[in-house]
């Protein structure tokens, strides 16, 4: 046995998950792939966020509460062990409202999940004036918001380098450059590269985002992912003009303001547009007006992974058992539960966290 | 700071007043920014937001991006510019890991 | 509602205005877009209005721009200067900047005429205030008639030789020229020498200029090694090895260069193809023989399209003018091919001394593989070192060591960085620069402010509004 786990994609996703093996004692080899791959992991916003997630399934929900509850501590590990530090703020989010009619939605959403999370679902709603005390450069079309206590932001590039380095750091075996293109179980795992590199594992976990699209089939996986493109814009480093994170906007621990994104079906286009910038940007403006004279420095597309119910898919495939396909658009918020709480799933121990409503059979036809 | 220019201009122009960093200059009229703050003794334009090193032009050409300037709360590049009477400029106020450092 | 142009040119160097020239006179809705506030792109910056003690100093290759300009002018083609080109799209949506307002303009071909940059040269305090490309120093003596009073030349190449003689006849002689130009250097370029002298004329120019040099008594220092620049906050000396000795020169001004290379920032952001040519040490994109790219539609000619001076720079834009018109049916394939046999023969001239100046005076090896501790990406201050440690992470490319690093995500975009990142890249991952690649570059490709940006939602404007 060349490895106890074949990971196949080295994303962020990936790459936690080899963490929580690799600090089980367990051998891991990850396959990533190249410096042109369309790499979620590098294109995302950033933050590690609980508000609107789970509002049709409050297990979600739950799961994404678990994972910003021990996301710190994940955090400080990693970058502790590699000498990279992640910085991480966890002061609250706020979810930005221009009608009365969607904030009052929102809040009546958001306390039924509350009913059903027994009560653990800590937000407040704030009214303009209210919102202008912690948020000065708030400008007057806001008319409220709704502040979720248990929401933050990361910087998710310094995430993933501690990622890379204490996962080499324990052993870890990352190829890079590599294209999986076939699975197979004659006994143990096989996985076989387009150049030629072969793996053999006791179990193999799927996390290659898209890349996933044609080798789940294989694996015996249904694999309901499509991409969809969210455009992103990054502004020069400005003074700080914004506290809390919302999804228009974050001001990022560099200095510059990250404002996105846009949800756009495009294939696996991941370009950017200027009526898509120009939309970011109005939006942006409409609720911080000082950005008006801010520069836009980058922009950028990145792919998320959606499934037809945007929640996650974890899932052992019938076929190989073993074989384990695991994927979500929220990779940033669910690093601490993948490195943390996953393993116990996939080594099927007393811990392990109940993913059953993550099953792919939740997409069957009826 | 406005100390003697390692540079010479070697041809005169009419000169209008301006403000660089509530540091008053007289520069030639519609003369190229950058090159009037250099000849004007300006030695440094900004500092980086990440170290807080000094930085001046370097490529005059407005690809280098280390002549910033901020006007009317826009950050410009000087070397894109042109003096105009009255100008008031002052370093640009990025924000960095170094802002916290003071 | 734009009306649409036959053919849109971004720059207005001499491959952009002969271009717009050419076509205008073979009957094409021509528009250029440049940047700068007047005509003559880097190499003939503000010729219109150099004085003529300063077209002195310059020398006559300068002010031979004022005929481009002129015939621009004369030529009626509508030019929009001071419009920054910040995003290229469809086929073709060009989003600009002008005055402090978004504007956008719709063109059927476009020819990127956007020039050349000094090459990225890192050596220790190559970011201190006082330390600039020896192009910036030619920029301040064209535009505004400053010239530097105690400076140091540094690398290698004639563009060194030319501003050396411009500061000796402005009476302001150079401190000192430090070149990394070797014996042997030279002697690998006489390997070209059939080359050389076909461009006999250029190199008598170079000859000429060196004479110049030589008479003033600037000290030269050839085969320098070891090159940095130190100072409390600003450029103050010039230390390198000469001759197995350590030499330190004062000096307040510090002009870099080892080269130019093609500007591919617009190019790319097109998805054009390029690859890596040797000889001119750096990427260059893939054109056919009329300059046309694969991205179709898109032409490139001039240092933009690989280093070729600022005559190859009229004759290619002049051929690709040909080609559109001919593309336009406003011109036989005839006559096209007809008009454009003598501009490939002047081509063939203009280029024949390229050879031996690229082997001559090659990039200053040290510059090219910089120490551990040396910044190569001025915009975030990333050293050399930490691009090192990136490829050990397991970082191929630039792209995923811009995201492990932040190498190139400043304000230049990597302009003065990503040939640095691609060459330790390559070097570390032993692969070849092709294998390894470069930053993706994506809009803006110059900064604009989101309220301009905003402005533009939902409605597009015409350039003459």
């Amino acid at each position: 046995m060349e490895t106890d786990y074949a990971i196949i994609g080295g994303g962020v996703v990936g790459l936690s998950v080899a963490w929580g093996l690799l600090r089980r004692g367990l051998t891991v080899t990850v396959l990533d792939g190249d410096d042109g791959s369309f790499r979620a992991s590098r294109g995302n916003f950033g933050l590690v966020w609980v508000q609107s997630k789970g509002m049709n399934q409050p297990r979600y929900a739950q799961w994404s509460q678990d994972s910003a509850a021990i996301w710190a501590d994940f955090a400080n590990e990693v970058g502790y062990n590699t000498g990279h530090p992640i910085p991480l703020e966890q002061n609250g989010g706020l979810d930005l409202h221009f009608t009365e009619e969607t904030l009052y939605a929102t809040v009546q959403k958001y306390e039924k999940l509350k009913e059903q999370l027994g009560g653990n679902y800590p937000f407040e709603v704030l009214g303009h004036n209210a919102l202008r005390k912690s948020e000065p450069h708030i400008g007057p079309k806001v008319v409220g918001a709704i502040l979720h206590h248990q929401d933050g932001h990361a910087n998710p590039l310094k995430l993933l380098v501690a990622l890379a380095a204490d996962v080499r750091r324990m052993g870890g075996r990352v190829l890079t450059g590599k294209t999986v293109t076939d699975v197979t179980k004659p006994d143990a795992f096989r996985v076989t590269c387009s150049d030629g590199t072969s793996v053999t594992s006791k179990k193999v976990v799927l996390s290659a985002g898209l890349g996933a699209a044609q080798l789940g089939p294989k694996m015996g996986f249904k694999v309901p992912i499509r991409p969809q493109r969210g455009q992103v814009l990054i502004t020069e480093k400005l003074p700080k003009l914004i506290n809390r994170p919302s999804l228009i906007a974050r001001q990022v621990d560099e200095g510059g303001i990250q404002i996105g994104a846009t949800n756009e079906e495009v294939g696996l286009d991941d370009r950017v547009t200027q009526p898509g910038l120009s939309g970011l940007a109005a939006e942006a403006i409409a609720a911080y007006p000082a950005l008006a004279r801010a520069q836009l420095v980058r922009s950028w597309g990145a792919l998320r992974i959606l499934s037809p119910d945007g929640l996650p898919i974890y899932q052992e495939s019938a076929e190989m058992p073993g074989a384990y396909f695991v994927t979500c658009h929220s990779g940033i918020t669910l690093a601490a539960a993948h490195a943390r709480l996953l393993p116990d799933w996939l080594e099927g121990s007393d811990a392990a966290p109940d993913l059953e409503v993550f099953n792919e059979n939740r997409f069957a036809v009826s | 700071m406005k100390t003697a220019s390692p540079f010479l201009e070697l041809e005169s122009a009419p000169r209008v007043d301006v403000t660089w960093d509530g540091v008053p200059l007289s520069l030639p009229e519609e003369a190229n920014l950058a090159a009037a703050l250099l000849a004007a003794g300006v030695h440094v334009f900004r500092s980086t937001p990440v170290s807080g090193a000094p930085r001046a032009p370097f490529c005059m050409m407005g690809a280098c991006f280390d002549c910033l300037v901020e006007i009317n709360g826009v950050t410009r590049q000087a070397c894109m510019l042109e003096v105009i009477e009255g100008m008031v400029m002052t370093r640009p106020s990025e924000m960095g890991a170094h802002a916290d450092e003071t | 509602m734009l009306m649409k142009r036959d053919f849109v040119i971004i720059g207005a160097g001499p491959a952009g205005m002969a271009a717009a020239t050419q076509a205008a006179e073979l009957g094409l809705y021509v528009t250029v877009l440049d940047e700068q506030l007047r005509a003559g792109g880097q190499i003939y910056r503000d010729v219109d209005r150099a004085s003529k003690s300063l077209g002195n100093i310059l020398g006559a290759d300068y002010t031979d721009g004022a005929r481009l300009t002129k015939h621009l002018r004369q030529s009626g083609v509508e030019h929009i200067s001071g419009a920054v080109v910040w995003a290229i799209e469809d086929e073709f949506r060009i989003s600009y900047t002008c005055e402090g307002r978004g504007a956008q303009i719709e063109a059927d071909r476009i020819l990127l005429a956007t020039g050349a940059l000094e090459r990225p040269m890192p050596i220790p305090g190559w970011t201190l205030p006082g330390v600039m490309t020896a192009g910036a120093g030619q920029i301040l003596l064209k535009q505004s008639g400053v010239v530097a009073q105690n400076a140091v030349l540094v690398g290698a190449g004639p563009l060194l030789y030319l501003i050396g003689a411009q500061m000796v006849r402005a009476g302001t002689p150079p401190a000192a020229m430090v070149e990394t130009q070797t014996r042997s250097d030279m002697i690998r370029g006489l390997r070209h020498v059939g080359g050389a002298l076909q461009g006999w004329r250029y190199m008598a120019k170079g000859l000429g200029m060196l004479a110049e040099i030589k008479r003033a008594k600037v000290p030269r220092y050839t085969g320098a090694t070891g090159i940095g620049i130190e100072g409390e906050g600003k450029a103050e000396v010039v230390t390198f090895t000469h001759n197995g000795r350590t030499q330190r020169i004062a000096c307040e001004t510090v002009f870099l260069h080892h080269g130019v290379v093609a500007n591919t920032q617009a190019a790319r952001s097109l998805g054009i193809s390029h690859t890596w040519a040797v000889a001119h040490g750096s990427f260059v994109p893939e054109l056919d023989d009329w300059g046309q790219s694969d991205v179709a539609g898109v032409f490139i000619a001039g240092d933009g399209a690989g280093i070729g001076g600022a005559k190859a720079a009229e004759h290619a834009g002049r051929l690709v003018a040909l080609k559109v018109a001919e593309d336009a049916k406003r011109l036989s394939t005839k006559d096209c091919n007809l008009m454009a046999a003598p501009l490939r023969r002047a081509l063939v001239r203009e280029l024949a001394a390229r050879p031996f100046l690229d082997a001559a005076y090659p990039p200053y090896g040290a510059a090219l593989r910089p120490a551990d501790n040396t910044v190569i990406c001025r915009c975030e201050e990333i050293t050399a070192g930490d691009i090192r440690s990136y490829a050990n992470l397991g970082c191929l490319g630039p792209n995923q060591t811009k995201a492990f690093g932040r190498a190139g995500m400043g304000h230049c975009q990597g302009r003065y960085c990503g040939l640095t990142v691609t060459a330790l890249l390559a070097d570390a991952n032993r692969q070849s620069p092709d294998e390894t690649g470069y930053y993706r570059i994506r809009p803006p490709l110059k900064p604009v402010t989101l309220g301009e940006l905003a402005a533009m939602d939902g409605t597009t404007q015409d350039a003459a509004e």
